[in-house]
């Protein structure tokens, strides 16, 4: 009975209510570097999911794995319920793919590359339809050499749409891009998972995965350290604020050293760690917690020189998992 | 827009097509480059009409007799002048009268100051009363075919074509591959051979071009005959560029900088500029590396081309070069299949 009902939701997963995305024990190793170790990831149809993590993570080897341009040491992978052996044709036609940094040719339009593109595609949008959606009607028939970073990365998004996938691939899809182009490419996104499509990107920007992103894998070192939301992620950080700061002792040259215990003792507190000389803890209220660690630190004779609040970030999240920055690497 | 226009092998092609006429150096060294080179050569190696030689005489009676022959010009000089001149190569002979007769002045070792003796003295010999004992007449013979330019041309054919199925195959792909094109290309459905179909066809189709042009070119300017069939010459174009499409598709398949590949492409044309007769025989060659010469795939192109051109040989009776040619296309094809980088 049981055996038989496995057999049915197998079924159904082909026909379209599984997963988007399956891995399972997915390792890959280059040489002696292991980039990814023992991956396990599952992504719903119409979901948005992001990869987060430094650079040298894993998540482009990943990525690369699912896209079928890697071929995982171990593990399986299965997308829309096929994997790459037995239909890559099929999946090939079926998802759509944005890599990190290809120059598609200097010489050619955009119109043209999109033709291009368009003609792999048994099925798909028309190049016009991509050519809007990606907003570049303006640049149709410019070069692609004389275009913008940030429209460069809108035709590598036109390009990965342009056969109307079911499932999307964005490797960093907006790195190197000044903020204002990368606002832009976060509409475009915006507008995709409003149209149900399922999307799955890499990023180590924090402030992107959080604006984009239905659920978040955290990757360090080819593994995955945390999964969820961004909310539930940043509510394991355990307090939603975060308070920076730095002291010197009363004389202004003399270096001031803060009793960490003293201040972590202060009610509402929860973490306490030191980066490049500045203290950061972890607070649940704010408001009481503040004008505690004045008085602390007035106690201890010491001097403010630098005071910051923000609302934890999957920064933190990251931060408060590895112990490092983001940024580091 | 059409069925064809649509397929991915169509887009391909005539992406291949738009990219290469969209680079002025491309058409440059496709186009215009073989025809100066034709030119240059043409120029230089020109048959120019027979010289006529400068002579010096002492004496205007013995000078008057020099100019009557068409194939001198002679001036009348005092003998310090007339060796000055000589020694300074403004006149190939001196002739001066002496009491017995006549002297000249010439430098042996020179084939035209030879020349000039036999001319001065038969002049001054006819001057004098001398009959012909055997009365002879010129027949002047300048054939079409065993002039230079006739030999260069077919050269310079293969030469151009093994350049640009080269450059045009092992450039671009290597730059596809560096710029990570190749990885997006082959990450989307498109079918792998028609990538490397589409540079095969776009090759073919400027084949048409560039052949037409070079060799209109040198019909109508230099007279270069075609005693071969036309549509022979048009078969080994196509297999000659085949051959040297798999060729560079073979130095491309694995470099992943341009650097790489220019250094790979330089390593395997260099040797084919100098060994397979562009322009002298490559017979000149020594007996021992003849064999190698002969196995270059240049080298098979030009002789057939040149079997083809200039002594209407038949396909049939270029055989050889045809198989050496046949088999650089296949070999070279085989093994890039097997080692492409797709990434």
């Amino acid at each position: 009975m049981a055996e038989s009902q496995t057999v049915v939701s197998e079924k159904l997963a082909t026909v379209g209510n599984g997963p988007s995305l399956l891995l399972r024990g997915v390792r890959k190793a280059f040489g002696e570097v292991v980039a990814v170790n023992g991956l396990d990831l599952e992504v719903a149809r119409g979901e948005c999911f992001g990869l987060l993590g430094p650079n040298g993570a894993g998540k482009t080897t990943t990525i690369e794995i699912c896209e079928g341009l890697t071929a995982p040491d171990d593990g399986s992978v299965e997308l829309l319920g096929m994997n790459w052996r037995d239909s890559a044709n099929e999946l090939r036609q079926r998802i759509g793919i944005q890599l990190q940094e290809t120059q598609f040719p200097d010489k050619l339009t955009v119109e043209e590359t999109l033709r291009l593109f368009r003609s792999f595609y048994r099925r798909g949008l028309s190049v016009d339809e991509s050519i809007k959606t990606a907003q570049l009607e303006e640049k149709r028939g410019a070069r692609v050499g004389g275009l913008s970073g940030g429209q460069k990365q809108r035709l590598a998004m036109a390009c990965a749409l342009v056969g109307d996938p079911e499932l999307l691939f964005l490797d960093e899809p907006t790195t190197g891009l000044d903020p204002q182009a990368r606002r832009h490419l976060w509409d475009l996104v915006d507008e995709l998972k409003q149209a149900g499509r399922t999307i799955i990107l890499t990023t180590h920007y924090m402030e992107e995965a959080e604006r984009l992103c239905g659920r978040v894998a955290i990757m360090d070192h080819g593994k995955v350290i945390a999964l969820g939301t961004p909310q539930q992620l940043i509510a394991s950080v355990g307090a939603e604020h975060i308070v920076e700061i730095a002291v010197t002792g009363k004389d202004e040259n003399a270096h001031g050293v803060l009793d960490a215990a003293l201040v972590k003792a202060i009610p509402g507190i929860q973490s306490h760690r030191v980066d490049a000389g500045l203290h950061q803890f972890s607070v649940s209220e704010l408001h009481t917690a503040v004008p505690r660690i004045f008085a602390a630190l007035k106690e201890q004779g010491l001097h403010l020189s630098e005071f910051r609040t923000h609302s934890a970030s999957l920064e933190d999240v990251f931060v408060g998992l590895t112990g490092r920055n983001l940024r580091d690497e | 827009m059409s069925r064809l226009a649509e397929s991915s092998l169509f887009q391909l092609t005539a992406v291949r097509f738009r990219l290469l006429l969209r680079e002025p150096e491309a058409i440059f060294w496709i186009f215009i480059f073989p025809i100066l080179l034709a030119v240059g050569l043409g120029i230089a190696f020109r048959n120019r009409p027979a010289d006529v030689l400068q002579v010096g005489a002492t004496t205007t009676q013995l000078a008057q007799a020099l100019a009557a022959d068409k194939g001198l010009t002679a001036a009348t000089m005092d003998e310090a002048t007339g060796t000055h001149a000589l020694a300074t190569g403004n006149i190939l002979l001196l002739a001066v009268q002496t009491p017995q007769g006549v002297a000249y002045k010439y430098d042996d070792t020179n084939p035209d100051a030879r020349s000039a003796r036999l001319l001065a003295n038969r002049a001054i010999q006819i001057a004098a009363g001398r009959q012909e004992a055997v009365p002879a007449q010129d027949q002047l013979v300048h054939e079409t075919g065993a002039r230079y330019i006739d030999f260069v041309v077919p050269g310079l054919l293969g030469m151009n074509l093994m350049g640009s199925a080269m450059w045009g195959l092992g450039f671009s792909i290597v730059e596809a591959r560096q710029k990570k094109l190749l990885k997006r290309m082959v990450a989307s459905p498109m079918p792998r051979w028609q990538y490397l179909m589409s540079f095969l066809l776009s090759r073919l189709a400027m084949l048409v071009i560039e052949v037409a042009v070079f060799l209109g070119f040198a019909r109508v300017a230099f007279g270069v005959p075609f005693r071969g069939s036309l549509w022979e010459l048009g078969v080994l174009c196509v297999l000659t560029s085949l051959a040297f499409s798999a060729l560079g598709l073979l130095v491309a398949s694995r470099a992943k900088t341009m650097e790489a590949a220019s250094g790979l492409m330089n390593l395997v044309m260099l040797p084919m500029w100098i060994l397979s007769g562009v322009f002298f025989s490559a017979s000149r060659f020594p007996a021992v590396i003849q064999p190698l010469v002969r196995a270059l795939p240049l080298t098979a192109a030009i002789d057939a081309m040149r079997g083809n051109m200039l002594q209407g040989m038949n396909l049939g009776q270029l055989a050889v070069p045809l198989g050496i040619l046949l088999a650089w296309f296949v070999v070279p094809f085989a093994v890039s299949l097997r080692i492409f980088r797709w990434r």
